[in-house]
């Protein structure tokens, strides 16, 4: 057998584990090692702490009497407006940060413990110990965005009153619609998150450093960020990662525009499927020496 | 078993070259680091089915790297492997599961309790059945002694308790071969006992055993069957009784006079006759030692004391590894 051949044997051999039965087991283990842990709960605590800050804050410079059509003006007006910009807030480091940390925790993780080597002989397949980490990744991103919001919403209608919202575009909706926008938001926030655990996931398997593989991703995301405020580098801004993730105004219009979420989604499921081919192609292929 | 028996009688030639009846056999196993270095050269392993295999080398010499190709932790530059008549790793999803391995010491998740780093390794396996799970976490715990921590968090386990757990793990399952790396690593002596006692009676009941060790006497005591590695090679392979039957057993006999005592042993017709600090010896004959005895004295050689030794198997050992004490490289 030659090398390739050995290498490729290791893929095949993970790739196709008998089917025996569909079992959650292992992805309910892997939410449980997930949010059990207490680093990443303190996480969704001071992501929620967010929302209440900007509450307080703004209750604090504005009682709620409304001056102008700016975000704070129409935060002191309706408490949804409250979760809007937590998550606003939160889309610049904090969100991205949580989901670096738990994706990096994947792979990186369970190497760095020896438990990595365990799980393989189980045996657990490689695609199906990606498979499971990374939906373990996105959900801790979904319950992150939706914890933000709901808190945001909560902490809002509390000190502002859950009234009419005023969309981008001029038009006014009622409480309940107001919701469904905010969740639409939350999944597009998510889906840009899923993109951050997939490059996640990729640099997890690189390393037996998990927070080496933290730091990797967060600088990543900021110096997209950072290119995207440079000018002269504006021909290639569409293609970072970052670009489109500001584009959930588009949600806040009537009728819904899509302008910048049509292409911020294709972006995201672009960087999302090229990071978790990467972290296939490369896990699949690794010696496990941990 | 649906898997099949790949050695049965429909393809007997393609593994003509494998010992019938191996759990595990490898046939030119070589592993080849990027940098160069040599770990696993040519390896040609057989552990006969129901065997205690005894898997001996120095620190260094490729016995864990071996392991690791075994279970498919690492793919081999050349040469191929089987266990239980799998080819690893194509078949591994298939073979695994009959396989219970410790590689390279325990390893769990330091925040979970004992319990549910077992809970979580058996959650992980599609072979595992979800009813029976807390009754065979119950039983592996207890074969191991450790039910009485089972609930306390790893991280404040000691490293006897660790190993305890990781021989746990192996046993969620019944399983057909066991692949242990070092399993008395840092228990106590009545924890090295009774994992021993635990060895023997898994081997006792049919299950096949690849255990690496730096204990001799562990070897002794409980394998059936050695492989030496030494520099990446397998330098000797087969029954214990063998290995130890090719070093002959050597008299040795305490006096003063050892010239009238070689005299004697070499008209006995003993050879490689030596002197030695307090008197000579040789490498012991077809003759009962209490003839030679009888022999010396009516030779009238004041003999003080006199042994038949066997070397043991650490001699043994030594003289399949060398002397030196630096790791291989």
């Amino acid at each position: 057998m030659s090398a390739a051949d050995a290498t490729a044997g290791v893929v095949t051999g993970a790739a196709s584990a008998p089917w025996r039965r569909l079992s959650t087991r292992f992805l309910r283990s892997e939410l449980g090692l997930v949010f059990g842990r207490r680093r990443n709960q303190v996480a969704l605590a001071i992501l929620a702490a967010v929302p209440v800050i900007i509450a307080v804050a703004v209750w604090w410079s504005a009682p709620p009497s409304g001056r102008g059509p700016n975000l704070i003006g129409a935060v002191s007006g309706n408490g949804v407006y409250v979760a809007l910009a937590a998550l606003g807030a939160e889309l610049g480091l904090f969100l991205p940060l949580a989901v670096a940390a738990v994706a990096s925790d994947a792979i990186a993780g369970e190497a760095n413990q020896g438990t990595l080597r365990y799980l393989l002989t189980v045996p657990v397949g490689r695609a199906r110990l990606l498979a499971v980490k990374y939906a373990g990744v996105l959900a801790y991103a979904l319950a992150a965005t939706l914890l933000v919001a709901a808190v945001g919403v909560a902490v809002g209608v509390a000190f502002f009153g859950g009234g009419e919202m005023i969309l981008l575009s001029g038009s006014q909706i009622g409480f309940l619609p107001a919701l469904g926008r905010v969740a639409l938001i939350c999944g597009y926030i998510t889906a840009c998150l899923a993109a951050v655990g997939a490059l996640g996931l990729f640099v997890s398997t690189l390393t037996e450093q998990p927070v080496g593989a933290a730091i990797a991703v967060v600088v990543f995301t900021i110096s997209n960020q950072i290119l995207g405020t440079i000018p002269q580098l504006e021909p290639i801004h569409p293609y970072l990662m970052t670009h489109w993730w500001y584009g959930f105004g588009d949600l806040l219009r009537a009728p819904i525009a899509t302008s910048s979420v049509g292409p911020g989604l294709l972006s995201a499921g672009i960087y999302t499927a090229v990071f978790l081919a990467a972290a296939w192609a490369r896990l699949g292929s690794r010696d496990i020496t941990s | 078993m649906t898997s099949g028996d790949p050695r049965g009688a429909a393809r007997p030639e393609t593994h003509a070259e494998v010992g019938a009846g191996a759990a595990v056999s490898s046939s030119g196993l070589t592993k080849r680091f990027r940098g160069g270095q040599v770990a696993v050269d040519g390896v040609d392993l057989a552990v006969p089915s129901g065997s205690v295999y005894g898997f001996l080398g120095p620190n260094g010499s490729g016995k864990t790297t071996t392991i690791r190709i075994l279970l498919g932790l690492i793919s081999p530059t050349s040469g191929s492997c089987e266990l239980l008549g799998g080819a690893i790793p194509d078949r591994a999803a298939s073979v695994l599961p009959r396989v219970g391995a410790l590689v390279e010491g325990p390893a769990f998740h330091p925040y979970l309790s004992g319990r549910a780093n077992l809970r979580r390794l058996d959650a992980a396996d599609r072979a595992a059945h979800p009813a029976t799970c807390d009754a065979r976490i119950g039983q592996a715990l207890d074969r191991v002694g450790l039910a009485a921590a089972a609930g306390k968090k790893y991280r404040a386990y000691s490293l006897g308790m660790r190993q305890r757990l990781a021989i746990a793990a192996a046993l969620l399952q019944p399983r057909e071969l066991l692949i242990l790396d070092e399993p008395t690593n840092g228990l106590d002596p009545q924890g090295t006992r009774e994992v021993r006692a635990l060895i023997s009676n898994l081997a006792a009941s049919g299950v096949t055993v690849m255990l690496s060790t730096h204990l001799l006497s562990e070897v002794e005591q409980i394998c059936s069957h050695v492989g030496v590695m030494h520099l990446g090679k397998l330098v000797a392979q087969q029954p214990l009784a063998e290995l130890r039957a090719a070093t002959a057993a050597r008299v040795s006999i305490e006096t003063d006079a050892p010239d009238k005592a070689s005299a004697t042993l070499r008209r006995l017709g003993f050879t490689e006759v030596a002197p030695t600090s307090g008197g000579v010896t040789a490498e012991a004959g077809e003759l009962p030692p209490e003839k030679v005895l009888s022999e010396l004295v009516y030779d009238g050689v004041p003999v003080r004391g006199f042994a038949v030794a066997t070397p043991d198997l650490e001699d043994v050992f030594v003289s399949l590894t060398g002397e030196g004490f630096d790791v291989s490289g």
